[in-house]
């Protein structure tokens, strides 16, 4: 009796869990997520384009956690938008930002119709990740590669500092 | 004055050239000489008989193009007795991505049965002279006397995560406009990929 007491709490706790993950971070299609991208006021945002599996986002990670931690106090606000295909999100995307103990905020955008968006993020964009944007107000800009601390740096400090 | 003039046009030039042009529709696409997983060199010279070719540049380790490996397998199956070949070509550096070199992608090739040449852009010359920047990404060339033209770039499909939903197959209506002597519509579309690292460009940081 006992042990099935046991079976029976661990397998609810494990469906709590994965509940409680599952529920932890938002999944948007494209028209759900542009607003993010045009948000008229004067916080500068950085929405940066990335995947678990892809290597020089993971790369660029680091530097990206630093720039939020460091403007945090300002009006300041970085989006991290995952990539990642919607049926790796428990297996895959939710682990791996508990690993890294990622702080910024993490979305993810699920749209098949790439070709669509892509160009409504920007008309420069390939589509390759890493790719990301920095803008407050109508200033704008757009990257697509990996970038580094200092060149990240210097275009949020601009628009934070104007 | 005329030196500073030469110095000018000097450094406009290099500008052009530094920057990587993708090939666009319209555009002679470049033949080349790589090696396949069987470790044969394979050209397009080599099928004198093919209309035209799918050229994809894809690769072993990216889940944009291990969704697709079935459907670029049909593809290839289905095409090439209408005269398209379709030849895959893995731009990243093994040094850069383990998952990619030679030895993987004979395992990959076997593994998922590629009805197609499947092969290594080790110095990724061609990649730069596609412009390719992400894998998979798709270049369909048509072969008329004066060489072999881009008449269809981008993705393959408008779903990626689920073939079942898919709604515009680009690659193939490009293919069945060119094999009914029409013109493909879209010519051109964009695709989320993994971008192809260039050996040597993660010194060129953006300012």
């Amino acid at each position: 009796m006992i042990k099935w007491f046991r079976i029976i709490s661990s397998v609810v706790l494990v469906l709590a869990l994965s509940k409680l993950y599952a529920q932890s971070i938002p999944v948007f299609n494209f028209q759900e997520f542009e607003s993010l991208l045009h948000k008229d006021n004067d916080t500068t945002y950085v929405v940066n384009f990335w995947a678990s599996w892809c290597i020089p986002c993971v790369e660029e990670l680091p530097s990206f956690e630093k720039i939020n931690k460091k403007y945090s106090a300002d009006k300041f606000k970085m989006i991290l938008v995952s990539l990642d295909f919607k049926s790796d999100i428990n297996s895959q995307l939710l682990p791996f930002i508990k690993s890294k103990k990622i702080q910024a905020e993490v979305v993810v955008l699920s749209d098949p119709h790439s070709n669509v968006w892509i160009n409504k993020v920007d008309s420069f964009w390939t589509g390759a990740i890493p790719a990301t944007v920095v803008y407050k107000g109508s200033q704008r800009f757009f990257h697509e590669g990996g970038m580094s601390y200092q060149s990240l740096d210097k275009r949020v400090s601009t628009y934070i500092n104007e | 004055m005329m030196k500073k003039i030469i110095l000018f046009l000097a450094f406009v030039l290099s500008v052009q050239f530094s920057m990587a042009q993708a090939y666009k529709v319209g555009d002679k696409a470049s033949d080349f000489r790589l090696k396949n997983v069987d470790g044969q060199w394979v050209s397009m010279a080599d099928y004198p008989e093919a209309k035209g070719f799918i050229i994809v540049f894809t690769c072993n380790h990216c889940p944009y193009s291990r969704a697709y490996e079935t459907r670029i397998n049909n593809i290839a199956v289905r095409y090439k007795p209408l005269g398209y070949q379709l030849i895959a070509i893995n731009p990243n550096d093994s040094t850069i991505v383990a998952a990619d070199s030679y030895s993987k992608m004979q395992l990959r090739a076997k593994a998922r049965s590629f009805h197609f040449p499947y092969l290594l852009d080790d110095h990724q010359r061609y990649a730069k002279i596609y412009g390719a920047t992400r894998t998979p990404q798709v270049f369909l060339l048509q072969k008329q006397e004066g060489g072999l033209i881009v008449r269809y770039t981008g993705a393959i499909d408008d779903n990626y995560e689920d073939p079942m939903e898919v709604s515009q197959r680009f690659l193939q209506a490009a293919l069945n406009a060119l094999i009914h002597g029409k013109q493909a519509v879209p010519n051109t579309t964009k695709a989320i990929g993994c971008s192809i690292k260039y050996a040597g460009a993660s010194q060129k940081k953006t300012p």
